[in-house]
C-alpha cells in the first residue's frame, strides 16, 4: 500500500514537471467565508504570498509558501475562495473544485486539504468539510475563534470531534499564532500517512470522479438536495455528540448592534452617514498625496526635458511615459485609501448588512444589493468602483454593475463642469435664486444616475439576463477587523491595479502622445531657445492656419511665451490628433461641435480632465491653465469657427456636457473594466455603447436646443 | 405555513424546502434543511429581505425565496393536535 502511494505521488511530481519540488508539498485551504481564514493564511504565510488571477476569470489565485516546522520543509499553500459548497454553481466554487481535483494545469492536487472551521458556526462549517472528505483528500482541521464560542458558552470536544470524523482537528489562535505548530505536525503527519482515505461517513462512492458524475446527472431530479440532507443528518449527530451548548435565551451580542444598525429608519440615516464620511474621507485625505503626485511627477518631468537633450525621445519619455504613468499613480492615493475602508467594512461583518438594507432598492433595477458600494464609490472614481464590483457574486450581476459604473459622475468631470459653467453660466440664477451652476451640476450627476439605472434595467432584461440571483447571505457576526489582513488586502489591490492597469494605460498614453506629436513640420523641431531668440520668423509662417486664434489670444499675451503656445498650438492642429479633429468633423458637426473641439474629445479619451489642458493648447493660452483660469474662460468665450461664427455658446457647453456624463472617456476605466472582465469584447461593447450614447443624448440636447431657439 | 408568515421572534420547524433550483439548493446548502429550527429575527426597511437564524447563524433571504420554505410553529402543533 505504502509504495503505492509513492510511485503515485511520484507521478504526480513528474506530471507537473517537477515544479513544486521533490520536498516540496502542496496544500489548500477551504473554508466558509468569515471563518478566519485569511487570518490563517496571513499568519502562515507571512508576507511570503503572491495574488494573482485564476487563468481566464476574475477569481482571485492567493499563494503563498508555509514553512512547516521552521525552515527545513516548505509547502505550497494554496487559499481558495471563500466558499459555502463545493457543488459549483459559482464560480468561486467551480475553480475550487478545479483546485482540489488538480483540474488545473499549474496546481498540482493538494497532498493535504486544511480545513478551517468557525467554532462558533459549527454545523454549517462543518458542511463544506463533508464535502472535502467526499474528494478523497486528506483533510486536517483548523478549528478557530474556540475562545470566542466559549464565551458564547459553547463547549467543543476537540477529541470527540476529532474521533467522529477519523480527522485530525487542531485548534489555533491565528492572530496570536497559536496552534501554529502543531497544525503542521499534524498536515506532515496527513501527508505522510495517507491512511485517512477511507473515508465514507455517510454514503458510499469509490471516487471523487464517480462523484463528480453523481453531482452533475442528479441536479436535475432532485437527488442533490437529499445529498445535501445526508451530509447535514450526519453533522447533526456529530455535532450533538461533541458540543455541550448551554441554552441561553440571551440574544447576541450581534443581534444587539443589529437593532440600531439595521433598524428601520436608523439603520438607513447610519448608512447614508457612514457612506459620506467614508467618501468625504477619500476625497480629503486623497487630495494632498495626490497633488505631491502630480507635482512630482511634473517636476520629474521637468528635470527630464531639463537634463536630456531636445528631441523625440525626451518628448515621448516626458509627455508619453512619464505623463502616462503619473496619470495612472494619480489615482492609487484614492483606491488604496476606498479599499482600506472596503476591508474595514467587510471584515467588521458591515458590508453585508449594507446590502441587507438596500436589497429591495436594488432589486427593483434587477441589480443585487451588493451592488450599491461598488455604484457609489464611482462617484469619487470608476476605477475603485469597478474593482469593488468583487464583492458580487454573480458573474453576470457583476457584469451589468461595471457596465453602469462610469455613468456615475467621477471627480474628473467635475473640471470639465466647471470649465463650461465657469465660461457660460457663472453669476447666472435660477428663478432669483438658486445659482443656475449648482443646478447644472446637480442635474448632470442626476443625468448619469438615471442613465445608468435605464441601462442596468435594459442589460438585466436582455444580454445579461439571468434569474435573480439568490439573495441567500450569511450576516456574519460583527468582529473587530484583523489589521494584517486590513492592511494586505489594501496593498495587493493597489498593486493589482498598478500592474495590470498600469501597463494598458501606458501603451495608451503613448499612442495618444504619438497622435498628437506627430507629424513633425521641421520648423517645429527646432528648439524653444531657439525660437524665443528669434520671435519673429514662426509667427510670420503661421498666419494660414492660425487664422481666427490671433484676434483672440494675439491682444493679451506677448512675447516668448505667446510663441511657444502658439507653436505647441500650431503642433497641435498638425498632428493626427489635429488631423482626426478634421476627420471626425462631419460626425461631430450636428452637435454643434467643430474639428477644435473634436481634437480636444479624442486627446481627452486619456482622461476626462484632459479636455481643459487641450483646450489650452488649441486655444493658446498654455498647457498649465486650469479650468478657473480667466485666459483660457476668455478663449473659450471668444473662439470662432473657421467660418467666423462663435464656436462655443451656452448650448455648445451644456451639450458637451451632457457628452461628457455618458461618454467612457477614460482609458483607466477601459483598462480597468479589460482587467476585470477579463474580456475585451465586453470592454468594447462598453466603449462602443457608452459613445453611442453620449453621441445620441448630445445631439438630442443640441438639436432640440437650436429648435427652442437656444444656441 | 411558509417562514414569510412566522411572526418575528418566534421560533419553528422547517418542514420541506420546496422547489429544486438553485435558491432551494442554496438555501439547503446554508443549512436549512427540513428538521432543523429557525426564527424570524427581522425584515429590512423596506420590509424585504428578511433576516432569520438558523443553526446559531444569521441568515439573509428575500421573501420570494422564505416563501419556499414551509415551517411548523410549536403553537401551531398544538392548535392541529387539537
Amino acid at each position: 500500500m505504502n509504495s503505492k502511494i509513492i510511485t503515485a505521488a511520484e507521478k504526480q511530481g513528474a506530471a507537473n514537471g517537477g515544479q513544486s519540488g521533490k520536498s516540496s508539498i502542496v496544500i489548500a485551504l477551504a473554508g466558509n467565508p468569515n471563518a478566519g481564514k485569511t487570518t490563517l493564511f496571513n499568519a502562515l504565510t507571512g508576507l511570503r504570498q503572491k495574488v494573482a488571477n485564476y487563468p481566464g476569470v476574475t477569481v482571485e489565485r492567493k499563494e503563498g509558501v508555509w514553512r512547516l516546522n521552521g525552515s527545513e520543509k516548505t509547502a505550497r499553500l494554496i487559499d481558495l475562495p471563500g466558499l459555502y459548497s463545493l457543488d459549483a454553481t459559482s464560480l468561486d466554487e467551480q475553480i475550487a473544485r478545479d483546485v482540489l481535483t488538480g483540474k488545473l494545469l499549474d496546481l498540482p492536487k493538494p497532498d493535504v486539504i486544511v480545513a478551517v472551521v468557525d467554532a462558533t458556526n459549527l454545523e454549517r462549517n462543518l458542511y463544506l468539510v463533508t464535502q472535502l472528505l467526499e474528494y478523497k483528500i486528506p483533510v486536517v482541521i483548523a478549528l478557530t475563534m474556540v475562545d470566542v464560542a466559549e464565551k458564547q458558552s459553547l463547549e467543543i470536544d476537540t477529541q470527540k470531534l476529532s474521533e467522529l470524523l477519523k480527522i485530525s482537528v487542531v485548534e489555533v489562535k491565528a492572530p496570536q499564532k497559536l496552534g501554529i505548530d502543531e497544525l503542521a505536525a499534524k498536515v506532515l503527519e496527513t501527508a505522510h500517512n495517507k491512511s485517512v482515505l477511507d473515508n465514507n461517513l455517510f454514503f458510499n462512492s469509490n471516487s471523487a470522479d464517480d462523484l463528480d458524475f453523481i453531482h452533475l446527472s442528479l441536479q436535475d431530479n432532485g437527488e442533490i438536495n437529499k445529498k445535501i440532507f445526508a451530509r447535514y443528518n450526519f453533522i447533526s449527530d456529530v455535532y450533538q455528540e461533541s458540543v455541550k451548548p448551554k441554552q441561553t435565551n440571551e440574544r447576541s451580542f450581534s443581534e444587539k448592534i443589529d437593532r440600531i444598525l439595521t433598524h428601520k429608519v436608523f439603520g438607513l440615516l447610519i448608512l447614508v452617514a457612514i457612506l459620506l464620511f467614508v467618501f468625504q474621507t477619500i476625497f480629503s485625505w486623497a487630495n494632498l498625496p495626490m497633488d505631491l503626485l502630480e507635482k512630482g511627477f511634473g517636476a520629474l518631468g521637468d528635470s527630464v526635458r531639463a537634463n536630456l537633450s531636445e528631441g523625440i525621445l525626451t518628448d515621448l519619455l516626458v509627455d508619453g511615459v512619464i505623463a502616462g504613468v503619473g496619470g495612472v499613480l494619480v489615482f492609487l492615493p484614492q483606491i488604496l485609501l476606498l479599499f482600506l475602508f472596503l476591508s474595514i467594512l467587510e471584515d467588521t461583518g458591515y458590508m453585508a448588512r449594507a446590502a441587507f438594507l438596500l436589497d429591495k432598492l436594488m432589486s427593483r433595477v434587477g441589480l443585487h444589493g451588493k451592488a450599491f458600494v461598488p455604484l457609489l464609490s464611482s462617484f469619487a472614481c470608476a476605477i475603485p468602483g469597478i474593482m469593488a464590483t468583487r464583492t458580487i457574486e454573480s458573474p453576470k450581476d457583476r457584469l451589468a454593475t461595471i457596465m453602469i459604473a462610469p455613468f456615475m459622475s467621477c471627480s474628473a468631470r467635475l473640471p470639465v463642469y466647471t470649465l463650461m459653467i465657469g465660461t457660460f453660466f457663472a453669476g447666472q440664477t435660477l428663478f432669483g435664486f438658486l445659482s443656475l451652476g449648482a443646478v447644472l451640476i446637480l442635474a448632470m450627476y442626476a443625468l448619469g444616475i438615471v442613465v445608468a439605472v435605464a441601462v442596468a434595467w435594459i442589460l438585466k432584461r436582455t444580454i445579461l439576463k439571468s434569474p435573480p440571483p439568490p439573495f441567500v447571505m450569511e450576516l456574519p457576526p460583527y468582529r473587530l477587523p484583523n489589521v494584517q489582513n486590513v492592511l494586505l488586502n489594501m496593498f495587493n489591490n493597489g498593486w493589482q491595479f498598478l500592474k495590470r492597469a498600469g501597463t494598458v494605460i501606458l501603451a495608451i498614453s503613448i499612442i495618444l502622445w504619438a497622435l498628437t506629436a506627430f507629424p513633425r513640420s521641421t520648423e517645429l523641431e527646432t528648439p524653444s531657445q531657439a525660437i524665443s531668440q528669434n520671435q519673429i520668423a514662426p509667427g510670420s509662417q503661421e498666419p494660414a492656419v492660425v487664422g481666427s486664434t490671433e484676434e483672440n489670444c494675439g491682444c493679451s499675451l506677448e512675447g516668448a511665451k505667446k510663441i511657444e503656445e502658439e507653436k505647441q498650438g500650431l503642433a497641435l492642429r498638425n498632428s493626427y490628433a489635429g488631423q482626426l479633429g478634421h476627420l471626425i468633423e462631419p460626425v461631430i458637426a450636428p452637435l454643434g461641435f467643430d474639428w477644435k473641439i473634436g481634437v480636444a474629445l479624442i486627446a481627452s479619451f486619456a482622461a476626462r480632465e484632459v479636455l481643459v489642458s487641450t483646450l489650452s493648447i488649441i486655444y493658446n493660452v498654455g498647457k498649465d491653465s486650469n479650468e478657473e483660469s480667466e485666459g483660457l474662460i476668455d478663449a473659450v468665450r471668444n473662439a470662432k469657427k473657421d467660418d467666423g461664427s462663435p464656436a462655443w455658446t451656452p448650448l455648445t457647453a451644456l451639450t458637451l456636457m451632457v457628452f461628457f456624463v455618458l461618454a467612457i472617456q477614460c482609458m483607466s476605466t477601459v483598462a480597468v473594466v479589460r482587467r476585470e472582465t477579463n474580456s475585451w469584447s465586453w470592454t468594447l461593447f462598453m466603449v462602443f455603447y457608452m459613445t453611442a450614447l453620449a453621441y445620441a443624448a448630445a445631439f438630442l440636447t443640441y438639436q432640440v436646443g437650436k429648435l427652442l431657439g437656444f444656441g | 405555513m411558509i417562514l414569510t408568515n412566522l411572526p418575528i421572534g418566534e421560533n419553528a420547524k422547517v418542514i420541506s424546502v420546496n422547489g429544486n433550483n438553485r435558491i432551494t439548493k442554496r438555501l439547503m446548502e446554508m443549512g436549512v434543511v427540513p428538521g432543523v429550527s429557525v426564527r424570524v429575527i427581522k425584515s429590512a426597511p423596506f420590509g424585504d429581505p428578511l433576516e432569520i437564524c438558523v443553526r446559531g447563524y444569521h441568515l439573509a433571504m428575500r421573501k420570494s425565496e422564505a416563501d419556499t420554505i414551509q415551517v411548523q410553529s410549536p403553537k401551531s402543533k398544538i392548535q392541529s393536535s387539537e
